[in-house]
């Protein structure tokens, strides 16, 4: 139990306070948590949901069928896809749009695809000037798609043994 | 003719180049510090965060500054149309201009001032006074809810907190025997005032804290509750000489601090090495470890609550210094000594 | 040829002029707040005069004093106070009351400004030099504090009875009222006033 009268000194001493600004001291001295963001980026986990790509085969086929499920699971009915069988006979999408400003980023499409063709890769830096660039096609997916293919196959396959 | 001009010239064009030389080669630095004094403050602030602060423009971010002013030049200065203008127009002015014509009196090294009057220590605290006229005519031509309370908050802030400032400059000016700054100075020559007069230092520092208000007593620019304040309805350049004034403010507050407690220009010991040293840069070392201070205060503390801040100065500080004041007083009576005695400085 | 600018006397009829000016503009401005900053404008040029005639304390403390401080005060009440539109004015018998009341003090002034004289230590006091080393501060200290210390201590008393009579007739009844004690909240300590308990599971704690 302190006397009134050293706890008087401490309040004119401005104890507390003093202890206070040593705190913020030793903080100023401490290593610097700041990411320097264009220049430096944080760690992103393979399971990560950034920009969307189709994908191809190694032959260069590619990998979408046209099951449709990937529309039908879309929480956000960002998905649009009409098909039609090629000259071979095969199911294609003719058409394979994704509005990225509906898109809510859940990855259920994702997780639907059978074949592995749409995936949400580690890419989220596609900020644009204008809202038309943002409603993906079925070119500018599959361009994303080659364009990330090391990426989005080295991420499907560490995530693979948890699957 | 050529004769008149000559001797007009030689008489009194010649005497007010230099004068105007004079002020120029204090007020471009000052206006630097100023500038620098924002990105100073956010480094700080920043590395007491954890942050790293501003560090893209230029070098480490030594261009902030500048990228800031221009782009608040480049914006537009609005006029709220229920605004009373040219008293609009000239809050900012004022504020802007009081606080550099402060720096007239303020002896930045042996002999380094711009006009050393007699008066010195009081022409200081008119000028300090006056700044509340900036902020309560911004605040009410504004005719604006926000602006109009954060003038009336700060305004009873400045005033409340000048009382005990000027008591805890009377106690070191009995400590001197002279109101004029460059007598306090060397004053100081034994020891500094800091020392004998410890606790109106702490005063001293907690009120001017509040006297430019500065966190954690910025109430009349309380984000949560007032937007911004006073200067709510201020944009552009208007804005920029509030923001240029305040912090020319905080300066000037260091500086009198400095002068007033820490010794001026003087080294900290009389010895060779330090004397070796221009007083300038003893004196802005100090002024910039004062600065340092309030940015480190404004990273540590959070915000007063607006009644108990009123508390501080009317109900602890004020008796505090008056108090203060009497034993000072006294001491001096019983011993005889002042400082201006000991050194002889006084005509 | 030497031509000597008359600087002391320019300046002094700017300050002097600005002054009258901005006294008409504080009766005659509509809008009282503009008034009160004319009245802060010459109380500035008083000081600006003072300062010419060397009295650059009387100055200093006329801005500290009147403009920091009364001027504040009466900026503070006039901003508060909701006027009426400018053009409404005064009813017609209120008008001839103030002008009975204004043109009194008229007179008075009048008769008092016609019976004034300098001092005759004036004239003497204007041609001597100020005695050099001694400043202002120096001999209105010793004015006030050592020739005409009683009246000085006097009027600092009546000054206080004037603040404890407005702090009497302001003062409320605070019973009810339920005030933070500051000293109490500083003075509280950890140990104090938290118990640190370990609970087993199942067992509880009895409060004691």
């Amino acid at each position: 139990m302190k006397t009134k009268f050293e706890k008087f000194m401490r309040a004119f001493y401005l104890a507390e306070l003093l202890r206070g600004m040593l705190l913020t001291l030793k903080y100023f001295f401490k290593k610097k948590v700041t990411l320097n963001y264009p220049f430096e980026k944080g760690f992103i986990s393979p399971r990560f949901r950034g920009e969307h790509a189709l994908r191809r085969y190694a032959n260069g086929e590619e990998r979408c069928i046209a099951c449709k499920l990937c529309e039908a699971v879309c929480p956000a009915q960002a998905i649009t896809i009409e098909s039609e069988p090629r000259e071979d006979g095969s199911r294609r999408t003719t058409r394979y749009d994704i509005d990225m400003i509906k898109c809510i980023y859940c990855g259920y499409c994702q997780e639907a695809c059978p074949v592995d063709a749409i995936v949400l890769g580690p890419n989220f830096e596609f900020a644009t000037e204008t809202r038309e660039e943002l409603l993906y096609t079925k070119e500018k997916l599959l361009d994303n798609g080659d364009r990330w293919e090391d990426a989005l196959a080295a991420n499907i396959q560490k995530d693979a043994p948890y699957r | 003719m050529t004769e008149l001009f000559m001797g007009l010239w030689s008489s009194y064009g010649f005497p007010l180049l230099i004068i105007l030389f004079k002020i120029m080669a204090l007020v471009l630095p000052l206006i630097i510090c100023v500038a620098y004094l924002t990105y100073f403050e956010r480094k700080v602030i920043g590395y007491m965060q954890l942050r790293l602060g501003p560090n893209t423009v230029g070098p480490f971010g030594l261009f902030q500054p500048f990228a800031d002013a221009i782009k608040l030049m480049h914006k537009e200065i609005i006029l709220p149309t229920a605004a009373s203008s040219f008293i609009f127009i000239m809050a900012p002015i004022l504020t802007f201009t009081l606080s550099l014509v402060a720096w007239a009196v303020i002896p930045v090294g042996a002999g380094l001032v711009i006009s050393n009057v007699n008066v010195g220590v009081l022409y200081l605290f008119a000028i300090s006074s006056l700044g509340v006229y900036g902020i309560i005519m911004a605040g009410w031509a504004s005719n604006s809810k926000y602006a109009f309370l954060g003038a009336l908050r700060s305004a009873a802030q400045m005033i409340s907190y000048e009382v005990s400032i000027g008591v805890v400059i009377a106690c070191v000016l009995l400590c001197v025997g002279s109101l004029n700054l460059t007598d306090v100075v060397m004053a100081q020559k034994k020891i500094w005032f800091v020392i004998p007069l410890m606790p109106m230092f702490v005063v001293f520092i907690i009120s001017i804290l509040a006297e430019t208000n500065r966190a954690p007593f910025d109430l009349p620019e309380a984000e949560a509750e007032l937007v911004a304040g006073y200067n709510v309805e201020y944009s552009s350049m208007t804005f920029a000489l509030f923001f240029l004034g305040e912090y020319a403010n905080m300066i000037l507050m260091s500086a009198l601090t400095t002068i007033l407690f820490l010794g001026g220009w003087l080294p900290p010991f009389q010895c060779s090495f330090f004397s070796m040293i221009p007083g300038v840069v003893w004196f802005a070392a100090k002024v910039a470890f004062v600065l340092f201070i309030f940015l480190w205060v404004r990273a540590t503390f959070p915000r007063y609550r607006y009644d108990q801040l009123m508390r501080l100065g009317w109900k602890v500080f004020l008796p505090l210094t008056l108090l203060w004041l009497v034993i000072t007083a006294t001491v001096i009576k019983l011993t005889g000594w002042t400082a201006s005695m000991s050194t002889g400085v006084l005509s | 040829m030497t031509f000597q600018i008359p600087i002391a006397l320019i300046t002094f009829y700017a300050f002097a002029s600005i002054l009258i000016a901005s006294a008409v503009m504080v009766i005659s401005a509509k809008n009282p707040v503009h008034s009160v900053l004319y009245l802060i404008l010459s109380f500035f040029n008083a000081a600006g005069i003072f300062i010419l005639l060397g009295a650059e304390l009387i100055s200093m403390t006329l801005i500290i004093v009147y403009v920091g401080a009364v001027a504040v005060l009466f900026l503070f009440v006039v901003m508060m106070v909701d006027f009426k539109a400018p053009g409404e004015g005064l009813s017609g018998s209120l008008k001839i009351v103030a002008g009975l009341i204004g043109s009194v003090l008229i007179c008075e002034t009048t008769f008092l400004f016609c019976t004034w004289q300098s001092s005759p230590f004036a004239k003497e006091g204007l041609t001597n030099p100020m005695p050099e080393g001694r400043t202002n501060a120096h001999s209105l200290g010793d004015i006030l504090y050592t020739d005409y210390f009683l009246l000085f201590q006097v009027s600092g008393l009546i000054l206080l009875v004037a603040i404890i009579g407005a702090i009497t007739l302001t003062l409320r009844d605070r019973t009810r009222s339920r005030t933070q004690v500051i000293s109490e909240q500083v003075g509280r300590d950890p140990k104090e006033t938290v118990v640190m308990v370990k609970v087993k599971s199942g067992q509880g704690v009895s409060h004691d």
